[in-house]
């Protein structure tokens, strides 16, 4: 399987704080990776490391074999890095359709009208076109979550970096994002999701990862993964609610 | 697929809108045959502070760059202008239009440094460029020094053979400034620049995520408006005659006055600033006369408009309706069963 990412041993701190801590990690092309932890163990930090959005103190990130760990954020998502925020940064004056033009219109150059049929596409793959000429700030947490995923569908990804969007759904809700994740994955797209609702992750994921204190604590099968020692001893707490 | 889709820009309150503006502008056209001296005078004042504002509203609402240093570019097109005319014996008209052209080439390097600021500190930073802007002039004896210069009369015979002829000239030259202004930013957020800019106005870290060049857009953004900026300043100062470094550099007059417009009026719209430009000579014409208490009432306006209506009189009544005159916006219109579309 060809290499579509790499990050090889990558560290941040800020100040004495180590955020990232000699991580490394590759993911195949056309692979889907889960990525469990606790809070503030460094996976959003992890994201921004890829996507761009922070440069690391030391290491360095290959995306396709190209060495980008000084490119800039823009250039990264133009390469093919899609990501979602966490923290839902919406483009609150527009609207969520505009939102989708602005990611197919950058991140993917593509011409207008292709630009315009795609974005109206995403709408419909991710169950958004009912909202598409409503302004992104009315829209509630979800369906800004939901937007998040959208926005960086439109860019047209080959790996999508998805970081926590499944929360605060309903099991039905929750339902839908795993097909319509597990679809995007089957048309080639490879996909790093952070996630804290474990069962959801499992249902798409080929692989897991556990990251604690910005380092990788485990790595391997979903499964034999979960049912290690040491996950097992973090996620006490939240294995309950996962 | 794609023929299900269809993208529209207009809705009916615009169409209605800009037939409506349409005719003002025709009437406002024919004001040197219907309306007296004075107000046309007026009237050019009311333009030029239209266009500045569009010009900061551009500025500041869309490409996050809150100058407080936009009187540099104005003094900068007016005093090019004078020194064009003056000395290199360019015809008035043409001076005007290389005056914006210099100031947006100003602009360049002036960009490269104060980019280098963020935030507040961006805004001190374009004061104190706009500071060095006055005190350089203030030194150039051939422009006057301190106390500045005057038009000479030959070539303000140069501009139109008498002077009613000239003050309708320069009337429509500020209304087709204005309109000049209105239709840069109304093309630019129309255009793929525009999604980008609206993007980077709402989200900047987002935008860069997307693949927007947000350094590279606000540096456009900052060049043009300066280039439009210096233009109507330019003809400010063709208007005036005169020239001085205080008068040309004056942050109250071009930037304070046009920061409360497109507060009052509504930041990061089009429609805003027009509001804000009339609510502003409204407040003028009844209060110029109470001395002091006039500031003090515009600047209790401002601070209650931001604690109140942050977004401005065009804010709140576009959210209140999802009104939008200028169409700029896009609406995905989907024709055909919503029900196979779900599917």
């Amino acid at each position: 399987m060809q290499e579509i990412l790499k990050l090889d041993r990558v560290s941040k701190a800020y100040g004495s704080l180590t955020v990232t801590d000699d991580l490394s990690l590759s993911l195949g092309a056309g692979e889907a990776l889960g990525v469990i932890g606790p809070n503030g163990a460094g996976k959003s930090t992890m994201f921004n490391i890829i996507a761009g959005g922070v440069r690391p103190d030391k290491g360095q990130v290959y995306y396709r074999g190209t060495d980008v760990t000084g490119a800039k954020a823009a250039r990264r998502c133009r390469m093919g890095i899609g990501r979602s925020y966490q923290i839902p940064h919406p483009f609150a004056g527009m609207t969520v359709y505009e939102n989708l033009l602005v990611g197919a219109a950058f991140g993917d150059d593509m011409p207008r009208g292709e630009g315009f049929a795609h974005a109206a596409h995403v709408l419909e793959q991710t169950g958004l076109i009912d909202k598409a000429n409503v302004r992104a700030g009315t829209l509630t947490l979800l369906e800004r979550k939901r937007l998040e995923m959208a926005r960086a569908l439109a860019t047209r990804p080959k790996l999508l970096l998805l970081d926590e969007i499944a929360g605060g759904l309903t099991e039905h809700e929750c339902n839908d994002l795993v097909a319509t994740i597990k679809a995007i994955h089957a048309s080639g797209v490879s996909i790093i999701w952070i996630e804290h609702i474990v069962h959801a992750l499992l249902e798409v994921v080929d692989r897991l990862i556990v990251i604690n204190f910005g380092a990788k604590i485990a790595e391997g099968d979903p499964h034999e993964v979960m049912n290690s020692a040491e996950v097992r001893q973090i996620y006490m707490g939240l294995e309950a609610d996962g | 697929m794609s023929e299900r889709y269809q993208v529209h820009r207009s809705t009916r309150a615009s169409r209605v809108a800009m037939s409506l503006f349409a005719l003002v502008v025709l009437a406002l056209a024919a004001a040197p045959w219907w309306a007296g001296r004075g107000d046309l005078r007026m009237l050019v004042e009311i333009f030029t502070y239209v266009g500045l504002a569009q010009m900061w509203g551009l500025l500041a609402g869309y490409g996050g760059l809150v100058s407080i240093g936009q009187q540099a570019f104005v003094g900068l097109g007016g005093y090019m202008l004078f020194a064009l005319a003056t000395f290199a014996g360019v015809p008035p008209l043409a001076a005007l239009l290389l005056a914006g052209l210099i100031a947006a080439l100003i602009a360049i390097p002036t960009a490269l440094v104060a980019f280098r600021l963020q935030g507040a500190y961006f805004a001190i930073g374009t004061w104190v460029i706009a500071e060095v802007f006055r005190l350089g002039f203030a030194q150039a004896s051939a422009l006057g020094g301190g106390s500045g210069m005057s038009l000479p009369a030959g070539i303000v015979r140069d501009i139109a053979a008498s002077a009613p002829a000239r003050e309708a000239l320069i009337y429509w030259l500020a209304l087709g400034l204005a309109l000049a202004a209105i239709g840069m930013v109304y093309l630019l957020l129309r255009s793929r620049w525009g999604l980008a800019m609206t993007a980077i106005r709402d989200s900047e870290p987002a935008s860069e995520s997307l693949g927007v060049e947000t350094w590279r857009t606000k540096f456009v953004v900052y060049v043009a408006t300066a280039g439009m900026t210096g233009l109507i300043g330019a003809l400010i100062f063709l208007q005036k005659l005169r020239i001085s470094p205080d008068a040309a550099f004056s942050v109250s007059d071009w930037t304070a006055l046009v920061i409360f417009i497109v507060v009052i009026g509504g930041i990061g719209s089009i429609e805003g600033p027009i509001i804000g430009t009339i609510v502003f000579f409204a407040l003028r014409e009844l209060a110029a006369d109470w001395g002091a208490w006039y500031m003090i009432l515009l600047g209790g306006i401002a601070v209650a408009t931001m604690l109140v209506a942050p977004r401005g009189i065009w804010g709140v009544i576009s959210e209140r309706w999802d009104l939008q005159l200028f169409p700029v916006r896009r609406r995905l219109v989907v024709t055909g069963a919503k029900a196979d579309a779900r599917a």
